[in-house]
Formats: C-alpha cells, structure tokens, sequence
C-alpha cells in the first residue's frame, strides 16, 4: 500500500535541514499544503491510500507508543523486573545480597547467645520458686497448717480408769518428736511449735480444746523407730499401763495427718533486716 | 498520501487514550520483553518528536513518519537483543540510548526554535 521501497529509501535524502535528526520528513517536491492526499500529485505513489489509514495508523502508533510508556513506568515503579535483569546486575544484586545474608546471619547467633542466657535465668528463677515452694511447703507441714500424709504409726490409747494425764500425754509427743516424727495429731487436734497439753487425768486439754478417752495420736515418721521409741522401759507404754490403761501401736505405710491448726501469727518479732542490704 | 494535514488532535488522543489503557488495564511485561521495552519507547520517542518537527517544517509525510517509527523500534530493540547475545548488551542498550537522546534533543530544540523563535 506504500511506496515502492526505492523510494522510501530515497526519501530522506532530499530533507534539507539535519536530516539525521529529522525522523519522518521527507522531501517534499511540491508545496506541503495540498487539500487532500491526493494520489495524483505524487508521481511516485503507486498505491493510492486514503487519507484516513494514515491518521488512523499515526493515532495507533501514539496509543501504542502512550501503553508502552505507562506500562514501562508502572513496571519500573514496582521493580519487579529482577526476571528481566541482566546476568552483570544480577550478579552484583546476588553478592549484595550474600553479604547481607552474612550479617544477617552473624546477627541472629547473637540473638541466640542472648536467648539462650535469657533462657538460663529463666531456669534459675524457676529453681528459685520451687526451692520457695518447698520450704514453705515443709514449714506448712510443722506448723500444722496443711494435712499430710506419710509412712507412721497410728497410737490408740484406751483409759477405762481415767488416770492417763497431759503429763503422758506430753511424754507420748516428745518421744514421738526425739524420735524424728515430723508432724502428728493427738485426739484430732495437730500439734505444733506451740501445742500445749494441760489438764489432769480425765479433763486433758490441748490447745484449750478438750479432749477425751481413747486418745488416737497419729505420727508421721518412720514407724520402727517411734515405735521402739514408745516401747522404750519406763517410757510412754509402762505409764500407760502403770495408770491402768492400754496402749495400741499400729504401724502403717500411709497414715494421715489432716487437722490443722491456725498459724501463729507472731505479734512481736518480725524479720531482722538483711545484713546484706 | 503526501501533504496529509493530520491535527495534533489525533496523535495526542491516540497518546491519551495509550496511557489510558496503560494505566487502566497495568498488563505485566512478559519477562523475555523487559529489557526491549524501556529502549523501544525512547525510539517511539524520537520517532514522534521527529514527526512533530518535521510537521512544523512544514516536511511532514504519514508515511515517513509511520515507516520511521515502527523501525525505530524494530532496529533498536534488535540492537539491543544482539548485545545481549554478544555479552555487552548493557552497554549496548546504554549506546542506543544516547543515540536517541541527542537525536530527540536535536529535534526538541528544532520545535523549540519553531514555536519560541529563539
């Protein structure tokens, strides 16, 4: 539809002004301004064209021209073009990124280091806490203000005559203590660091509560060794007899021990501050 | 076909419409095509900006303009697909660049003297 390509190829030649940097001139051997594109008046156009193909064609051109730019520069503004990068760029972007990787990576054994010292104190708080749960858990148990249980025996006492006193009584418990029981109940009252047995044969009290015949005293301890405690000549079992009654020692693998008595709330002393602060 | 007197207004619809479309639709570049694309619209570039000095020379062809164009485009994205066989197509696409650059400021300060008289 367009001209022959000798001509095409001669074409430039006759623009007078820079015709390097003259795209789309051409020579014009006639006056420029004609009233239509008429064939007739170009001795070299061979196919006659109407003048709408061209202005449609230049319109095309510039709207392919106007997608391609925006496409360009949307695709350059999301630099995602790393797919279309040449091998020298990727190569730099590549070692870029290896060095980054580097420090990225010296950076997390750091964080590791201090994790795992993090991670340590944690252990030794938690070590601390139980050590605390522990001991209050064995100063519980003395005071008497948890139940226990254990391996011990289980001592009933019988007083048909009523001659069996606190004073035997008393005997029954510190026995039972010289011989490493760890806490105990006499008669359903639990004996602490302050229990007090008053009272004579047949009105014995512990701790101001009354207590009557037969007197129960469960102890938590190993069993041989109150037991032999108990048996001991002169000791709490010859007393028991000697007042008429009799003495009962059962030894068991689980005894419990489960009335509790209230904390002594101290009204006067309080902790001595530490010498270290 | 000589001495077509086509308006600024169709060239710049055309352009509109392009962008337009370019904005409105956002195709991704196929991957093979990234690295012509950037080199092929400076050579539209140059095409049209000789286009419009040669109209205010009063020179302007249609057809000139049509052939110029798409050749541009077609010989400079080749240039650069063969630097890329060769190994050197980075500085290759970087030579068509300022090829064109200086082209298009030739022709910028052409339309420049056209319509300022300086």
């Amino acid at each position: 539809m367009w001209l022959p390509s000798a001509v095409i190829c001669s074409g430039p030649d006759g623009v007078a002004t820079d015709k390097e940097t003259t795209t789309g001139a051409e020579p014009a051997p006639e006056p420029v301004l004609q009233p239509k594109g008429e064939p007739a008046t170009i001795p070299t156009e061979a196919a006659p064209t109407r003048p709408w193909v061209a202005v449609a064609l230049i319109g095309l051109l510039c709207a392919m021209l106007g997608f391609a730019l925006a496409v360009q520069l949307r695709t350059v503004d999301s630099d995602q073009g790393l797919a279309g990068a040449r091998e020298e760029d990727l190569a730099r972007i590549l070692a870029d990124l290896e060095s980054r990787q580097d420090r990225l990576r010296s950076e997390i054994s750091e964080q590791q280091d201090l994790l795992e010292q993090l991670g340590s104190g944690e252990d030794s708080a938690a070590a601390a806490v139980e050590e605390a749960r522990r001991q209050a858990e064995a100063l519980a148990i003395l005071n008497g203000t948890i139940a226990a249980v254990g391996p011990g025996l289980t001592i009933t006492i019988r007083d048909p005559d009523s001659k069996v006193d606190s004073a035997i009584l008393l005997d029954a418990v510190q026995e039972l203590r010289g011989a490493g029981a760890e806490t105990m109940q006499v008669a359903g009252v639990r004996i602490g660091v302050s229990s007090a047995l008053v009272g004579e044969a047949g009105d014995v009290r512990i701790d101001g509560i009354e207590v009557s015949a037969p007197y129960e005293i469960v102890a938590i301890g190993d069993s041989q060794t109150l037991a032999t405690a108990m048996q001991i000549p002169g000791g709490v079992e010859d007393k028991v007899i000697q007042a008429g009654g009799s003495i009962e020692v059962v030894a068991a693998d689980q005894v419990t021990v489960d009335a509790l008595r209230p904390l002594d709330e101290p009204e006067y002393a309080e902790p001595a501050p530490d010498p270290d602060d | 076909m000589k001495g077509i007197r086509t308006g600024p207004l169709i060239p710049i619809l055309g352009l509109a419409a392009g962008i337009a479309a370019g904005v409105w639709l956002d195709p991704s570049v196929p991957t093979s095509l990234q690295p012509y694309l950037p080199i092929a619209v400076v050579a539209a570039l140059d095409a049209v900006f000789g286009g419009v000095r040669a109209r205010l020379d009063g020179i302007f062809d249609a057809k000139v303009f049509v052939v110029s164009f798409i050749s541009n485009v077609v010989v400079a994205a080749l240039i650069v697909f063969l630097g890329d066989q060769l190994g050197v197509g980075a500085q290759l696409s970087t030579a068509v660049i300022v090829v064109l650059g200086i082209r298009i400021f030739g022709n910028v300060a052409a339309i420049r003297r056209h319509l300022f008289r300086a």
